[in-house]
Protein backbone atom coordinates (compact mmCIF):
# COMPACT_ATOMS: atom_id res chain seq x y z
CA UNK A 1 0.00 0.00 0.00
CA UNK A 2 2.80 2.33 1.02
CA UNK A 3 4.56 1.44 -2.20
CA UNK A 4 1.36 2.19 -4.11
CA UNK A 5 1.17 5.63 -2.54
CA UNK A 6 4.83 6.24 -3.39
CA UNK A 7 4.17 5.23 -7.01
CA UNK A 8 1.10 7.46 -7.10
CA UNK A 9 3.13 10.41 -5.83
CA UNK A 10 5.82 9.91 -8.44
CA UNK A 11 3.38 9.48 -11.34
CA UNK A 12 3.41 12.37 -13.79
CA UNK A 13 0.05 13.90 -14.47
CA UNK A 14 -1.31 13.11 -17.91
CA UNK A 15 -2.27 15.74 -20.44
CA UNK A 16 -5.97 15.19 -19.68
CA UNK A 17 -5.41 15.51 -15.92
CA UNK A 18 -3.40 18.69 -16.44
CA UNK A 19 -6.19 20.12 -18.58
CA UNK A 20 -8.82 19.19 -16.01
CA UNK A 21 -6.81 20.81 -13.22
CA UNK A 22 -6.35 23.93 -15.35
CA UNK A 23 -10.06 24.18 -16.10
CA UNK A 24 -10.94 23.76 -12.42
CA UNK A 25 -8.41 26.44 -11.46
CA UNK A 26 -9.79 28.85 -14.07
CA UNK A 27 -13.32 28.38 -12.75
CA UNK A 28 -12.09 28.90 -9.20
CA UNK A 29 -10.33 32.13 -10.28
CA UNK A 30 -13.52 33.40 -11.89
CA UNK A 31 -15.57 32.66 -8.78
CA UNK A 32 -12.92 34.30 -6.59
CA UNK A 33 -13.05 37.40 -8.79
CA UNK A 34 -16.82 37.64 -8.25
CA UNK A 35 -16.26 37.56 -4.50
CA UNK A 36 -13.66 40.36 -4.67
CA UNK A 37 -16.11 42.67 -6.49
CA UNK A 38 -18.39 42.41 -3.43
CA UNK A 39 -15.60 43.16 -0.89
CA UNK A 40 -15.68 46.29 1.26
CA UNK A 41 -12.69 48.03 -0.34
CA UNK A 42 -11.70 51.44 -1.71
CA UNK A 43 -12.12 50.72 -5.43
CA UNK A 44 -15.32 48.72 -4.91
CA UNK A 45 -16.99 51.85 -3.49
CA UNK A 46 -16.10 54.10 -6.41
CA UNK A 47 -18.34 54.86 -9.39
CA UNK A 48 -17.39 52.50 -12.29
CA UNK A 49 -16.94 55.47 -14.65
CA UNK A 50 -14.34 56.96 -12.28
CA UNK A 51 -12.49 53.64 -12.18
CA UNK A 52 -12.52 53.25 -15.98
CA UNK A 53 -11.36 56.83 -16.65
CA UNK A 54 -8.93 57.07 -13.71
CA UNK A 55 -7.24 53.70 -14.16
CA UNK A 56 -7.08 54.16 -17.93
CA UNK A 57 -5.29 57.50 -17.39
CA UNK A 58 -2.76 55.76 -15.11
CA UNK A 59 -2.25 52.96 -17.67
CA UNK A 60 -1.55 55.50 -20.43
CA UNK A 61 0.87 57.37 -18.15
CA UNK A 62 2.73 54.14 -17.37
CA UNK A 63 2.91 53.32 -21.08
CA UNK A 64 4.27 56.74 -22.03
CA UNK A 65 6.66 57.38 -19.12
CA UNK A 66 10.38 57.51 -19.94
CA UNK A 67 11.50 57.43 -16.32
CA UNK A 68 11.89 54.11 -14.53
CA UNK A 69 11.24 55.82 -11.20
CA UNK A 70 7.89 57.17 -12.39
CA UNK A 71 6.86 53.71 -13.62
CA UNK A 72 7.94 52.15 -10.32
CA UNK A 73 6.03 54.86 -8.39
CA UNK A 74 2.90 54.03 -10.43
CA UNK A 75 3.46 50.36 -9.64
CA UNK A 76 3.61 51.18 -5.91
CA UNK A 77 0.37 53.19 -6.29
CA UNK A 78 -1.23 50.14 -7.97
CA UNK A 79 -0.10 47.97 -5.06
CA UNK A 80 -1.49 50.44 -2.53
CA UNK A 81 -4.83 50.53 -4.36
CA UNK A 82 -4.88 46.72 -4.40
CA UNK A 83 -4.28 46.47 -0.66
CA UNK A 84 -6.90 49.15 0.10
CA UNK A 85 -9.36 47.21 -2.08
CA UNK A 86 -8.74 43.89 -0.33
CA UNK A 87 -6.96 42.38 -3.34
CA UNK A 88 -4.05 40.37 -1.98
CA UNK A 89 -0.53 40.47 -3.41
CA UNK A 90 -0.79 36.69 -3.77
CA UNK A 91 -3.89 37.06 -5.97
CA UNK A 92 -2.14 39.61 -8.17
CA UNK A 93 1.00 37.50 -8.41
CA UNK A 94 -0.89 34.32 -9.33
CA UNK A 95 -3.41 35.89 -11.67
CA UNK A 96 -1.19 38.32 -13.47
CA UNK A 97 2.39 39.08 -12.50
CA UNK A 98 3.91 35.64 -13.13
CA UNK A 99 2.22 35.23 -16.51
CA UNK A 100 3.10 38.75 -17.62
CA UNK A 101 6.70 38.32 -16.43
CA UNK A 102 7.15 35.10 -18.41
CA UNK A 103 5.49 36.47 -21.55
CA UNK A 104 7.17 39.90 -21.48
CA UNK A 105 10.45 38.35 -20.31
CA UNK A 106 10.57 36.23 -23.48
CA UNK A 107 10.19 39.37 -25.56
CA UNK A 108 12.61 41.46 -23.46
CA UNK A 109 15.37 38.86 -23.08
CA UNK A 110 17.03 39.35 -26.51
CA UNK A 111 17.18 43.13 -25.88
CA UNK A 112 19.65 42.54 -23.02
CA UNK A 113 22.19 41.10 -25.47
CA UNK A 114 21.54 42.89 -28.74
CA UNK A 115 21.13 46.49 -27.55
CA UNK A 116 24.42 48.29 -28.20
CA UNK A 117 26.03 50.14 -25.28
CA UNK A 118 28.24 49.83 -22.24
CA UNK A 119 29.00 46.15 -21.56
CA UNK A 120 28.51 45.31 -17.86
CA UNK A 121 28.86 41.51 -18.01
CA UNK A 122 29.69 38.71 -20.43
CA UNK A 123 28.01 35.32 -20.27
CA UNK A 124 30.49 32.55 -19.46
CA UNK A 125 31.25 30.17 -22.36
CA UNK A 126 29.00 32.00 -24.85
CA UNK A 127 30.69 35.37 -24.23
CA UNK A 128 27.50 37.21 -25.11
CA UNK A 129 27.65 40.83 -23.89
CA UNK A 130 25.01 42.19 -21.51
CA UNK A 131 24.76 45.95 -21.91
CA UNK A 132 23.57 48.56 -19.45
CA UNK A 133 21.23 49.99 -22.12
CA UNK A 134 19.87 46.50 -22.87
CA UNK A 135 19.08 45.81 -19.21
CA UNK A 136 17.40 49.21 -18.93
CA UNK A 137 15.26 48.56 -22.05
CA UNK A 138 14.17 45.18 -20.71
CA UNK A 139 13.37 46.69 -17.30
CA UNK A 140 11.31 49.45 -18.93
CA UNK A 141 9.29 46.97 -20.93
CA UNK A 142 8.67 44.59 -18.03
CA UNK A 143 7.80 47.27 -15.44
CA UNK A 144 5.56 49.14 -17.88
CA UNK A 145 3.61 46.02 -18.80
CA UNK A 146 3.38 44.80 -15.19
CA UNK A 147 2.14 48.21 -14.00
CA UNK A 148 -0.43 48.59 -16.78
CA UNK A 149 -1.64 45.01 -16.32
CA UNK A 150 -1.97 45.52 -12.55
CA UNK A 151 -4.22 48.56 -13.06
CA UNK A 152 -6.32 46.62 -15.60
CA UNK A 153 -6.70 43.62 -13.30
CA UNK A 154 -7.69 45.92 -10.42
CA UNK A 155 -10.46 47.41 -12.55
CA UNK A 156 -11.83 43.96 -13.43
CA UNK A 157 -11.46 42.50 -9.93
CA UNK A 158 -13.10 45.45 -8.15
CA UNK A 159 -16.02 46.12 -10.52
CA UNK A 160 -18.95 43.85 -11.46
CA UNK A 161 -18.64 43.03 -15.15
CA UNK A 162 -22.04 44.52 -16.03
CA UNK A 163 -20.92 47.83 -14.47
CA UNK A 164 -17.72 47.85 -16.50
CA UNK A 165 -19.79 47.35 -19.65
CA UNK A 166 -22.23 50.07 -18.73
CA UNK A 167 -19.38 52.46 -17.89
CA UNK A 168 -17.83 51.75 -21.30
CA UNK A 169 -21.15 52.60 -22.98
CA UNK A 170 -21.48 55.80 -20.94
CA UNK A 171 -18.00 56.70 -22.19
CA UNK A 172 -19.21 56.14 -25.80
CA UNK A 173 -17.30 52.92 -26.50
CA UNK A 174 -19.06 51.39 -29.59
CA UNK A 175 -22.00 49.07 -28.84
CA UNK A 176 -20.52 46.22 -30.92
CA UNK A 177 -17.37 46.19 -28.79
CA UNK A 178 -19.34 46.24 -25.53
CA UNK A 179 -21.73 43.49 -26.73
CA UNK A 180 -18.82 41.23 -27.70
CA UNK A 181 -17.29 41.69 -24.25
CA UNK A 182 -20.65 40.95 -22.66
CA UNK A 183 -21.16 37.78 -24.69
CA UNK A 184 -17.67 36.57 -23.77
CA UNK A 185 -18.50 36.83 -20.08
CA UNK A 186 -21.93 35.28 -20.51
CA UNK A 187 -20.78 32.01 -21.98
CA UNK A 188 -17.27 31.59 -20.66
CA UNK A 189 -18.56 29.58 -17.69
CA UNK A 190 -20.63 27.35 -19.95
CA UNK A 191 -17.62 26.75 -22.12
CA UNK A 192 -15.45 25.92 -19.13
CA UNK A 193 -18.07 23.44 -17.95
CA UNK A 194 -18.32 21.89 -21.42
CA UNK A 195 -14.54 21.55 -21.67
CA UNK A 196 -14.40 20.07 -18.17
CA UNK A 197 -17.11 17.48 -18.97
CA UNK A 198 -15.41 16.61 -22.24
CA UNK A 199 -12.00 16.00 -20.66
CA UNK A 200 -13.51 14.15 -17.71
CA UNK A 201 -15.26 11.76 -20.10
CA UNK A 202 -11.94 11.30 -21.97
CA UNK A 203 -10.17 10.55 -18.74
CA UNK A 204 -12.76 7.93 -17.77
CA UNK A 205 -11.94 6.06 -21.00
CA UNK A 206 -8.15 6.34 -20.81
CA UNK A 207 -5.95 3.54 -19.56
CA UNK A 208 -2.30 4.30 -18.94
CA UNK A 209 -0.35 7.17 -20.39
CA UNK A 210 -0.93 8.50 -23.89
CA UNK A 211 1.97 8.77 -26.29
CA UNK A 212 3.04 12.30 -27.16
CA UNK A 213 1.65 11.96 -30.66
CA UNK A 214 -1.70 10.79 -29.29
CA UNK A 215 -1.74 13.67 -26.80
CA UNK A 216 -1.22 16.17 -29.62
CA UNK A 217 -3.97 14.50 -31.65
CA UNK A 218 -6.31 14.60 -28.66
CA UNK A 219 -5.54 18.26 -28.00
CA UNK A 220 -6.19 19.20 -31.64
CA UNK A 221 -9.45 17.23 -31.76
CA UNK A 222 -10.61 18.77 -28.46
CA UNK A 223 -9.88 22.29 -29.69
CA UNK A 224 -11.93 21.61 -32.82
CA UNK A 225 -14.90 20.24 -30.90
CA UNK A 226 -14.77 23.08 -28.36
CA UNK A 227 -14.65 25.69 -31.11
CA UNK A 228 -17.69 24.16 -32.76
CA UNK A 229 -19.53 23.95 -29.44
CA UNK A 230 -18.60 27.51 -28.51
CA UNK A 231 -20.03 28.80 -31.80
CA UNK A 232 -23.24 26.88 -31.19
CA UNK A 233 -23.38 28.09 -27.59
CA UNK A 234 -22.79 31.74 -28.45
CA UNK A 235 -25.60 31.53 -30.98
CA UNK A 236 -27.95 30.01 -28.38
CA UNK A 237 -27.06 32.61 -25.74
CA UNK A 238 -27.62 35.40 -28.23
CA UNK A 239 -31.02 33.98 -29.19
CA UNK A 240 -31.98 33.76 -25.51
CA UNK A 241 -30.98 37.42 -25.03
CA UNK A 242 -32.85 38.46 -28.16
CA UNK A 243 -35.95 36.60 -27.00
CA UNK A 244 -36.04 38.79 -23.91
CA UNK A 245 -35.84 42.02 -25.87
CA UNK A 246 -32.08 42.53 -26.20
CA UNK A 247 -31.32 44.83 -29.13
CA UNK A 248 -27.64 45.57 -28.60
CA UNK A 249 -27.82 48.15 -25.81
CA UNK A 250 -26.62 47.44 -22.25
CA UNK A 251 -28.96 48.39 -19.38
CA UNK A 252 -28.49 47.76 -15.68
CA UNK A 253 -30.70 48.38 -12.70
CA UNK A 254 -28.05 50.35 -10.86
CA UNK A 255 -27.97 54.04 -11.64
CA UNK A 256 -24.51 55.55 -11.51
CA UNK A 257 -24.47 58.49 -9.08
CA UNK A 258 -21.32 60.52 -8.55
CA UNK A 259 -20.71 61.02 -4.82
CA UNK A 260 -18.19 63.51 -3.37
CA UNK A 261 -15.72 60.65 -2.86
CA UNK A 262 -16.00 59.78 -6.59
CA UNK A 263 -15.08 63.35 -7.58
CA UNK A 264 -12.15 63.32 -5.13
CA UNK A 265 -10.97 59.96 -6.50
CA UNK A 266 -11.31 61.11 -10.11
CA UNK A 267 -9.40 64.31 -9.33
CA UNK A 268 -6.66 62.31 -7.55
CA UNK A 269 -6.31 59.80 -10.40
CA UNK A 270 -6.05 62.57 -12.99
CA UNK A 271 -3.57 64.63 -10.92
CA UNK A 272 -1.34 61.58 -10.37
CA UNK A 273 -1.58 60.68 -14.07
CA UNK A 274 -0.85 64.29 -15.09
CA UNK A 275 2.16 64.61 -12.77
CA UNK A 276 3.44 61.20 -13.85
CA UNK A 277 3.15 62.21 -17.49
CA UNK A 278 4.93 65.56 -16.86
CA UNK A 279 7.81 64.17 -14.81
CA UNK A 280 8.14 61.02 -16.86
CA UNK A 281 8.48 62.79 -20.24
CA UNK B 1 -59.34 34.55 -31.58
CA UNK B 2 -56.49 33.21 -33.75
CA UNK B 3 -53.10 34.04 -32.26
CA UNK B 4 -50.61 32.20 -34.45
CA UNK B 5 -51.28 31.19 -38.04
CA UNK B 6 -48.61 28.95 -39.52
CA UNK B 7 -48.94 28.29 -43.24
CA UNK B 8 -46.77 25.81 -45.16
CA UNK B 9 -43.61 26.57 -43.20
CA UNK B 10 -40.32 25.10 -44.38
CA UNK B 11 -37.02 25.57 -42.52
CA UNK B 12 -33.57 24.08 -43.08
CA UNK B 13 -30.33 24.14 -41.06
CA UNK B 14 -27.85 24.41 -43.92
CA UNK B 15 -28.76 21.30 -45.93
CA UNK B 16 -30.70 19.52 -43.21
CA UNK B 17 -34.47 20.03 -43.35
CA UNK B 18 -36.04 20.70 -39.94
CA UNK B 19 -39.58 21.64 -40.96
CA UNK B 20 -41.18 20.54 -44.21
CA UNK B 21 -44.53 22.18 -44.88
CA UNK B 22 -46.03 22.72 -41.43
CA UNK B 23 -49.52 24.21 -41.34
CA UNK B 24 -51.39 24.75 -38.09
CA UNK B 25 -53.09 27.46 -36.09
CA UNK B 26 -53.14 28.33 -32.41
CA UNK B 27 -56.02 30.12 -30.73
CA UNK B 28 -55.70 32.56 -27.85
CA UNK B 29 -55.88 30.82 -24.47
CA UNK B 30 -55.14 27.36 -25.89
CA UNK B 31 -52.73 25.06 -24.11
CA UNK B 32 -50.90 23.23 -26.84
CA UNK B 33 -48.38 20.45 -26.61
CA UNK B 34 -46.14 19.70 -29.56
CA UNK B 35 -45.08 16.09 -29.23
CA UNK B 36 -42.24 14.58 -31.14
CA UNK B 37 -39.09 12.54 -30.86
CA UNK B 38 -35.66 14.18 -30.95
CA UNK B 39 -35.05 15.90 -34.28
CA UNK B 40 -38.73 16.00 -35.24
CA UNK B 41 -38.68 19.80 -35.60
CA UNK B 42 -40.63 20.86 -32.52
CA UNK B 43 -37.87 23.08 -31.04
CA UNK B 44 -37.37 24.72 -34.43
CA UNK B 45 -41.07 25.56 -34.57
CA UNK B 46 -40.88 27.26 -31.15
CA UNK B 47 -37.95 29.39 -32.35
CA UNK B 48 -39.92 30.38 -35.42
CA UNK B 49 -42.93 31.26 -33.24
CA UNK B 50 -40.65 33.47 -31.11
CA UNK B 51 -39.36 35.20 -34.27
CA UNK B 52 -35.80 34.07 -33.56
CA UNK B 53 -35.73 32.22 -36.87
CA UNK B 54 -37.75 33.03 -39.97
CA UNK B 55 -39.22 30.50 -42.43
CA UNK B 56 -37.38 29.66 -45.66
CA UNK B 57 -40.81 29.19 -47.24
CA UNK B 58 -44.34 29.73 -45.95
CA UNK B 59 -45.41 32.25 -43.33
CA UNK B 60 -46.09 32.72 -39.64
CA UNK B 61 -48.49 35.41 -38.44
CA UNK B 62 -48.99 36.66 -34.92
CA UNK B 63 -52.29 38.45 -34.35
CA UNK B 64 -52.59 38.89 -38.12
CA UNK B 65 -49.09 40.41 -38.51
CA UNK B 66 -46.62 38.32 -40.54
CA UNK B 67 -43.38 37.75 -38.64
CA UNK B 68 -40.45 38.69 -40.88
CA UNK B 69 -36.94 39.98 -40.26
CA UNK B 70 -37.98 43.36 -41.65
CA UNK B 71 -41.00 43.53 -39.32
CA UNK B 72 -38.78 42.73 -36.33
CA UNK B 73 -36.56 45.72 -37.20
CA UNK B 74 -39.48 47.93 -36.16
CA UNK B 75 -38.63 48.76 -32.54
CA UNK B 76 -42.21 49.42 -31.43
CA UNK B 77 -43.43 46.11 -32.91
CA UNK B 78 -40.51 44.17 -31.42
CA UNK B 79 -41.04 45.69 -27.96
CA UNK B 80 -44.70 44.74 -28.09
CA UNK B 81 -43.99 41.24 -29.42
CA UNK B 82 -41.22 40.48 -26.90
CA UNK B 83 -43.44 41.58 -24.05
CA UNK B 84 -46.35 39.41 -25.24
CA UNK B 85 -44.44 36.27 -26.26
CA UNK B 86 -41.90 34.64 -23.96
CA UNK B 87 -39.67 31.63 -24.55
CA UNK B 88 -38.14 29.27 -22.00
CA UNK B 89 -35.23 27.43 -23.59
CA UNK B 90 -34.58 23.74 -23.06
CA UNK B 91 -31.12 24.36 -21.63
CA UNK B 92 -31.48 26.95 -18.85
CA UNK B 93 -27.73 27.57 -18.95
CA UNK B 94 -28.03 29.48 -22.22
CA UNK B 95 -30.81 31.60 -20.76
CA UNK B 96 -29.09 32.52 -17.51
CA UNK B 97 -26.19 34.85 -18.20
CA UNK B 98 -26.37 37.64 -15.59
CA UNK B 99 -24.21 37.84 -12.45
CA UNK B 100 -27.09 37.26 -9.99
CA UNK B 101 -30.59 35.76 -10.03
CA UNK B 102 -32.03 39.22 -9.30
CA UNK B 103 -30.23 40.72 -12.34
CA UNK B 104 -31.34 37.77 -14.45
CA UNK B 105 -35.02 38.30 -13.70
CA UNK B 106 -34.63 42.05 -14.21
CA UNK B 107 -32.92 41.61 -17.62
CA UNK B 108 -36.12 41.42 -19.73
CA UNK B 109 -37.90 44.44 -18.20
CA UNK B 110 -34.67 46.47 -18.45
CA UNK B 111 -34.46 45.72 -22.18
CA UNK B 112 -38.09 46.81 -22.52
CA UNK B 113 -37.21 50.02 -20.60
CA UNK B 114 -39.69 49.64 -17.76
CA UNK B 115 -39.38 52.21 -14.94
CA UNK B 116 -36.70 51.04 -12.52
CA UNK B 117 -38.90 51.19 -9.42
CA UNK B 118 -41.50 49.02 -11.15
CA UNK B 119 -38.78 46.54 -12.15
CA UNK B 120 -37.53 46.20 -8.58
CA UNK B 121 -41.05 45.59 -7.31
CA UNK B 122 -41.95 43.10 -10.04
CA UNK B 123 -38.69 41.17 -9.63
CA UNK B 124 -39.41 40.75 -5.92
CA UNK B 125 -42.98 39.59 -6.65
CA UNK B 126 -41.91 37.13 -9.36
CA UNK B 127 -39.18 35.62 -7.19
CA UNK B 128 -41.81 35.09 -4.46
CA UNK B 129 -44.22 33.55 -6.98
CA UNK B 130 -41.61 30.99 -8.06
CA UNK B 131 -40.46 30.49 -4.45
CA UNK B 132 -36.88 31.47 -5.25
CA UNK B 133 -36.61 34.75 -3.33
CA UNK B 134 -33.86 33.20 -1.17
CA UNK B 135 -31.71 32.74 -4.30
CA UNK B 136 -31.81 36.36 -5.44
CA UNK B 137 -28.15 37.14 -4.73
CA UNK B 138 -26.79 33.81 -6.00
CA UNK B 139 -24.98 33.41 -9.33
CA UNK B 140 -27.34 31.51 -11.71
CA UNK B 141 -24.60 29.20 -12.99
CA UNK B 142 -24.10 27.85 -9.46
CA UNK B 143 -27.71 26.70 -8.97
CA UNK B 144 -29.13 23.17 -9.24
CA UNK B 145 -30.99 22.10 -12.41
CA UNK B 146 -34.44 22.59 -10.83
CA UNK B 147 -33.50 26.00 -9.44
CA UNK B 148 -32.09 27.08 -12.81
CA UNK B 149 -35.33 26.08 -14.52
CA UNK B 150 -37.40 28.11 -12.05
CA UNK B 151 -35.11 31.14 -12.50
CA UNK B 152 -35.47 30.75 -16.28
CA UNK B 153 -39.26 30.69 -15.85
CA UNK B 154 -39.14 33.74 -13.54
CA UNK B 155 -36.97 35.60 -16.06
CA UNK B 156 -39.77 35.45 -18.66
CA UNK B 157 -42.86 35.42 -16.44
CA UNK B 158 -41.90 38.82 -15.00
CA UNK B 159 -43.00 40.26 -18.37
CA UNK B 160 -46.49 38.81 -17.77
CA UNK B 161 -46.54 37.44 -21.34
CA UNK B 162 -49.73 36.40 -23.12
CA UNK B 163 -47.93 33.49 -24.78
CA UNK B 164 -45.46 31.18 -23.12
CA UNK B 165 -43.30 28.94 -25.30
CA UNK B 166 -41.62 26.10 -23.41
CA UNK B 167 -38.99 23.81 -24.89
CA UNK B 168 -38.78 20.51 -22.98
CA UNK B 169 -39.61 22.10 -19.60
CA UNK B 170 -39.05 18.89 -17.63
CA UNK B 171 -35.91 17.68 -19.42
CA UNK B 172 -33.02 16.67 -17.13
CA UNK B 173 -34.94 17.51 -13.96
CA UNK B 174 -35.32 15.23 -10.95
CA UNK B 175 -38.89 14.00 -10.24
CA UNK B 176 -39.55 16.65 -7.55
CA UNK B 177 -38.38 19.51 -9.78
CA UNK B 178 -40.44 18.07 -12.67
CA UNK B 179 -43.58 18.04 -10.56
CA UNK B 180 -42.90 21.61 -9.31
CA UNK B 181 -42.61 22.87 -12.91
CA UNK B 182 -45.76 20.99 -14.01
CA UNK B 183 -47.73 22.16 -10.94
CA UNK B 184 -46.73 25.71 -11.72
CA UNK B 185 -47.79 25.42 -15.37
CA UNK B 186 -51.15 23.90 -14.37
CA UNK B 187 -51.89 26.77 -12.01
CA UNK B 188 -50.34 29.62 -14.00
CA UNK B 189 -52.11 31.82 -16.44
CA UNK B 190 -55.82 31.16 -16.70
CA UNK B 191 -56.41 32.71 -20.12
CA UNK B 192 -52.77 32.62 -21.21
CA UNK B 193 -51.60 30.65 -24.23
CA UNK B 194 -49.03 27.98 -23.41
CA UNK B 195 -47.19 26.09 -26.16
CA UNK B 196 -44.96 23.29 -24.91
CA UNK B 197 -42.61 21.15 -26.98
CA UNK B 198 -41.90 17.85 -25.29
CA UNK B 199 -41.55 14.10 -25.69
CA UNK B 200 -42.50 13.52 -22.07
CA UNK B 201 -45.91 11.85 -22.37
CA UNK B 202 -46.37 11.87 -18.58
CA UNK B 203 -47.06 15.60 -18.46
CA UNK B 204 -49.23 15.96 -21.58
CA UNK B 205 -52.70 15.60 -20.02
CA UNK B 206 -51.76 17.95 -17.18
CA UNK B 207 -50.62 20.85 -19.33
CA UNK B 208 -52.45 20.54 -22.66
CA UNK B 209 -55.90 20.69 -24.10
CA UNK B 210 -54.73 20.03 -27.67
CA UNK B 211 -51.74 18.17 -29.13
CA UNK B 212 -49.82 18.17 -32.37
CA UNK B 213 -47.54 15.22 -33.06
CA UNK B 214 -44.48 16.02 -35.15
CA UNK B 215 -42.46 13.57 -37.18
CA UNK B 216 -39.73 14.35 -39.73
CA UNK B 217 -40.57 18.05 -39.68
CA UNK B 218 -44.26 17.55 -40.43
CA UNK B 219 -47.48 17.35 -38.46
CA UNK B 220 -48.18 13.62 -38.21
CA UNK B 221 -51.37 13.94 -36.17
CA UNK B 222 -53.43 16.37 -34.10
CA UNK B 223 -56.09 15.87 -31.46
CA UNK B 224 -56.96 15.96 -27.80
CA UNK B 225 -54.38 14.54 -25.36
CA UNK B 226 -56.62 11.57 -24.73
CA UNK B 227 -56.97 10.76 -28.45
CA UNK B 228 -53.25 11.04 -29.04
CA UNK B 229 -52.15 9.13 -25.97
CA UNK B 230 -54.44 6.22 -26.77
CA UNK B 231 -53.26 5.89 -30.37
CA UNK B 232 -50.53 3.39 -29.74
CA UNK B 233 -49.74 2.84 -33.43
CA UNK B 234 -49.18 6.59 -33.89
CA UNK B 235 -46.95 6.82 -30.81
CA UNK B 236 -44.88 3.86 -31.96
CA UNK B 237 -44.62 5.21 -35.49
CA UNK B 238 -43.41 8.59 -34.19
CA UNK B 239 -40.95 7.00 -31.71
CA UNK B 240 -42.74 8.32 -28.64
CA UNK B 241 -43.04 4.86 -27.12
CA UNK B 242 -40.47 2.14 -27.24
CA UNK B 243 -39.93 -1.58 -26.87
CA UNK B 244 -39.34 -2.28 -23.23
CA UNK B 245 -37.46 -5.30 -21.93
CA UNK B 246 -37.68 -6.45 -18.36
CA UNK B 247 -37.30 -9.61 -16.33
CA UNK B 248 -39.91 -11.67 -14.45
CA UNK B 249 -37.87 -14.18 -12.55
CA UNK B 250 -35.94 -15.94 -15.28
CA UNK B 251 -38.24 -14.82 -18.11
CA UNK B 252 -37.43 -11.70 -20.14
CA UNK B 253 -40.44 -9.91 -21.65
CA UNK B 254 -40.35 -7.43 -24.50
CA UNK B 255 -43.30 -5.18 -25.32
CA UNK B 256 -44.29 -1.59 -26.15
CA UNK B 257 -43.88 0.78 -23.19
CA UNK B 258 -46.37 3.62 -22.85
CA UNK B 259 -45.83 6.35 -20.28
CA UNK B 260 -49.46 7.29 -19.67
CA UNK B 261 -50.42 9.76 -16.96
CA UNK B 262 -52.86 8.99 -14.15
CA UNK B 263 -52.82 5.33 -15.04
CA UNK B 264 -50.75 2.41 -14.03
CA UNK B 265 -48.02 1.73 -16.56
CA UNK B 266 -49.47 -0.85 -18.86
CA UNK B 267 -47.27 -3.60 -20.18
CA UNK B 268 -48.76 -5.84 -22.81
CA UNK B 269 -47.28 -9.15 -23.76
CA UNK B 270 -49.46 -10.99 -26.25
CA UNK B 271 -52.89 -11.13 -24.68
CA UNK B 272 -51.48 -10.99 -21.17
CA UNK B 273 -51.31 -7.69 -19.27
CA UNK B 274 -48.99 -6.89 -16.36
CA UNK B 275 -49.73 -4.10 -13.96
CA UNK B 276 -46.53 -2.81 -12.37
CA UNK B 277 -47.92 0.09 -10.40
Amino acid sequence: MAGGVAIKRKRRKSFVEHTLAGLAATTAHALQAEEITKADGLLQHLDPRVKVVGLLALIITAALAHSLWIILTLFVIALTLALLSQVSIRTLARREWIGVLVFTGCIALPAIFITPGHVIYRLPLLHWPITEQGVRSALYLITRVETAATFSVLLILCTPWTHVLKALRVLHVPVVFVVILGMTYRYIFLLLQTAHDMFESRQSRLIGKLEDREQRRLAAASVGVLLSKSLQLSNEVYLAMQSRGFQGEVYTLDEFMMQPRDWIALFSFLVVAGLGFWWGR
Amino acid sequence: MRLFDIQGVHYRYNDVPALAGVTLSIEQGQRIVILGANGSGKSTLLRLLDALYFPDRGSISFNGETLTEERMQDEAFTFNFRQRVAFVFQNPDVQLFCPTVFDEVAFGPLQLRWPKEQIRQRVAETLELLEIAHLKDRAPHRLSGGEKKRVALASVLILDPEVLLLDEPTAALDPKSQSQVVDFLVEWGGTKTVITATHDLDIVEDIADYCYVFSNGQVAAAGSPSEILHDEALLQRTHLIHAHRHRHGNVIHSHPHLHAPHEHHLYEHGSQEHDHA
